[in-house]
């Protein structure tokens, strides 16, 4: 074996393709596999697709970079379930380019935080943490209120993701700019797009209080309303934790 | 530059032209997007980079006589380049710690708040600092070890100022809000692309300067440098794939999502462990600890069984990141598997270094620099160690999401990666700048203990408020509900918070030591003309007509 690798060391090639060889076999053992066994993923039928402004305020969850403190994954551990609810199943990240399970939790898991508080406390907690949770470290992001929301933008974000496999329809896609202003909007004609497209149980609200524009907030109060509540196979699940009230 | 022949000004020029209208194209496409302040920022770099060249443009060209030496002006750039960055890098991290300390230390800005400059720090310090030091000697062993001097002046620049401005792109993104929030690999595609290139181009000049080699036997750091590039290279394509929003866009979607996605990340961001801060660092090792102890390695077998025990083994571990979620339990339990197996190369290497000071431990009391890597070897072993031990999914059940990972992850950045190459830094400057010491030996050993100070009070501070949160989040009362709200640990770990701060003050104040100690080496002037020396490639090639 030495003996080979005296031989081996002498020639750059020879060795360099032993490295890529090496380097290779784990990773492909490892992540091939979750493509092709279908059990990987389990199915939801009913499970909807992200609205524009929910992309949106995805997109600036990611922005500020809210993943290096929150994690979206709850593990099958008995205090995880009785702390955060259901253990996250892999299909609710499945139109989740990238996801963001996370991997520290300097604030607790987001992975059900929809609908677990009001809209009203995530603007006041978004705009100044302290001013609900007094013990909080988590930066204040009071600019998120005052800044308006891009969205003529938002049909080819929607356009990106079908080309990676999310199935955003044609409709959906055309229609992206003006859903992302009737989610925001109650009572306007826009908002019934919404409700036709992405389904009557989408939330249509003035999620900043403000309602006639668009903001930042709007959009990532919106994401984060919906976290945990794009399929409700977890909820369905007879698996501790899963029934709960 | 007073190196460069007239063909490489030329292709320079061409280049930085070229970067230009790139740039140029990003200030166009993106005028509506935060990719155009990139699109400035390149174009900035090449009209920079283009005045420099032509305002030496008609300086004298280099003679036949450079062939006699190494090639070493771009090797002390990188070295003075990683000096700023880790001074820099561990600045940042510093006010990241005292964020969460106290949380308005941010200017009420968006660009200063923790989820922005948090990776700033973790790219400064890992990319800015490690890339810029591994390239740098990689150049520097390489040569020495292939008894060649690099194949031509010009690579060798592209690479490492290239590298660079992938760094400032990467930084001043995620001011910006630009982050593709993959953990360790968050800029956005058009700064991944321009890295693939960069790569290219290093392994070609790596390639090209083994092809030119007078000795029989590549050395065992040009190994190490070569899976870290090569698996670099593979780790940082796959994990990036993703499709932009349009060209004037800087956000793209990842190719994957949900739970391949998370697999494919977490592929990459241990491997970028292994491959960038693990195996380069040991190709670093593997030259300068037996140069400054003056000691061969200690057992060439141990080298080539440890080698390949890590280039098969780490690959594999990615996914004891994912023990408990949504991952199928067949890959956490390979994943946990390789984990401990990898204990074994690991300490391979450990023990083969530390076995190499045998016979020089009276250098190791005298001299700090040799110290350092010697702790370095220390801190490695007991890293991996602690990784195996915290790859284990019932141990991980309680590490995971908590601060113990950034006491480990600590344990190996600072006690590992920073010692090696602070060692390797002060042996490798008074070479490349052909002074007899460093400035000052004394400024050396202060920086040491600061360091070792510094690194010990941050990890003793994380393993507790790790162990601490991780306990109290599943402590149940006796009525059978959990104790503690997510408030109550976090109100426990503020003490943690602050030791935390203060240790990674301490490093922070003696890499400052180390710059100002590497400054004042540079600028003292040549104490004496370096006679004929061992230290030059092993002939005079034959001079191409070009030339």
């Amino acid at each position: 074996m030495f003996g080979f690798h005296y031989r081996l060391e002498r020639k750059t090639i020879p060795f360099v393709l032993a490295i890529i060889g090496a380097a290779s076999i784990g990773g492909f053992v490892e992540i091939a596999p979750l493509f092709t066994i279908h059990q990987t993923v389990e199915s939801a039928p009913n499970m909807r697709v992200y609205t524009p402004l929910e992309l949106a305020g995805r997109n600036i969850y990611i922005r500020e970079g809210c993943y290096a403190c929150h994690s979206q994954m709850i593990r099958t551990l008995r205090d995880d379930v009785e702390r955060y609810g259901h253990y996250s199943l892999a299909v609710e990240s499945k139109y989740d380019h990238p996801m963001l399970w996370g991997s520290k939790r300097t604030g607790p898991d987001l992975a059900r935080i929809g609908s677990k508080y009001s809209d009203a406390w995530h603007v006041i907690h978004l705009n100044n943490p302290r001013d609900v949770v007094p013990e909080s470290v988590m930066p204040a992001y009071t600019w998120l209120k005052r800044t308006a929301l891009r969205t003529d933008d938002l049909g080819m974000h929607l356009q990106a993701l079908r080309q990676v496999g999310v199935p955003y329809t044609d409709d959906m896609i055309a229609n992206a700019p003006a859903d992302a202003y009737g989610q925001a909007n109650p009572g306007t004609p826009f908002a019934e797009g919404v409700s036709k497209r992405y389904g009557e149980a989408t939330d249509v609200s003035a999620f900043d209080g403000a309602p006639g524009n668009v903001t930042e907030m709007d959009a990532l109060v919106a994401y984060l309303q919906i976290l945990g509540r794009l399929t409700d196979v977890a909820s369905k699940d007879p698996a501790p934790g899963g029934a709960k009230p | 530059m007073a190196q460069l022949t007239t063909t490489e000004r030329q292709i320079a020029l061409a280049l930085l032209v070229v970067l230009a209208v790139v740039g140029l194209l990003m200030v166009t496409a993106g005028r509506e997007d935060p990719l155009g302040l990139h699109g400035l920022l390149v174009m900035a770099a090449a009209v920079l980079g283009s005045f420099w060249i032509m305002s030496r443009y008609y300086d004298p060209l280099p003679t036949a006589d450079r062939l006699r030496e190494y090639y070493d002006d771009p090797s002390k750039f990188g070295v003075v380049a990683a000096m700023v960055w880790v001074a820099f890098g561990l600045f940042i991290g510093d006010w990241v710690a005292w964020l969460l300390v106290n949380p308005d230390l941010t200017f009420d800005a968006a660009w200063s708040s923790f989820g922005r400059i948090r990776p700033v720090h973790t790219t400064s310090v890992i990319f800015g600092f490690g890339g810029n030091a591994l390239i740098a000697t990689s150049f520097y062993v390489m040569q020495r070890t292939s008894r060649a001097r690099l194949p031509d002046q010009l690579s060798p620049w592209f690479v490492l100022l290239g590298y660079n401005l992938f760094c400032l792109l990467a930084v001043t993104g995620y001011m910006l809000g630009i982050t593709q929030s993959r953990e360790y690999a968050e800029p956005e595609w058009y700064a991944d692309i321009w890295l693939v290139a960069v790569w290219i181009v290093y392994f070609v000049t790596y390639l090209r300067t083994l092809a030119r080699r007078k000795e029989p036997h590549i050395y065992v750091s040009n190994w190490y440098y070569l899976a870290f590039i090569l698996v670099v290279a593979m780790l940082h394509i796959v994990n990036n794939l993703a499709v932009p929003v349009s060209l004037g866009h800087a956000k793209s979607y990842s190719l994957f999502s949900g739970v391949q996605d998370a697999m494919t990340e977490w592929w990459y961001g241990h491997n970028a462990v292994a491959f960038f801060l693990t195996s380069g660092f040991l190709g670093m090792m593997y030259y300068f600890m037996p140069k400054r102890a003056g000691r061969p390695i200690f057992s060439y077998r141990l080298s080539i069984i440890s080698f390949w025990g890590i280039t098969f083994f780490y690959i594999w571990v990615g996914s004891h990141h994912l023990h408990y979620t949504a991952l199928p339990q067949w890959v956490q339990t390979l994943g946990m598997t390789f984990s401990v197996l990898l204990l074994v190369p690991s300490w391979a290497s450990a023990g083969n270094a530390l076995l190499t000071l045998n016979g020089a431990w009276h250098k190791v009391r005298d001299d700090a620099t040799l110290r350092f890597m010697m702790v370095a070897a220390v801190f490695y072993g007991l890293t991996t160690f602690e990784g195996s031990f915290m790859a284990i999914r019932p141990v991980n059940s309680l590490s995971h999401y908590t601060d113990w990972t950034i006491g480990h992850v600590h344990a190996g950045a600072l006690g590992w990666v920073a010692m090696i190459t602070f060692g390797s830094i002060y042996a490798s400057v008074p070479w490349l700048w052909k002074r007899d010491a460093m400035h000052s030996a004394r400024l050396v050993e202060i920086h040491f203990w600061l360091a070792l100070a510094g690194t010990v009070v941050y990890i003793f501070a994380m393993w507790n408020s790790g162990i601490v949160q991780g306990l109290m989040w599943r402590t149940y009362n006796e009525s059978g509900t959990l104790a503690y709200s997510f408030v109550d640990s976090l109100v426990a770990m503020h003490p943690y918070y602050i030791a935390r701060a203060v240790g990674g003050l301490l490093f922070l104040i003696g890499a400052l030591v180390g710059c100002y100690n590497v400054y004042m080496t540079i600028r003292t002037a040549r104490q004496h003309e370096i006679g004929p020396s061992a230290d030059m490639p092993a002939a005079v090639p034959v001079l191409s007509p070009a030339e």
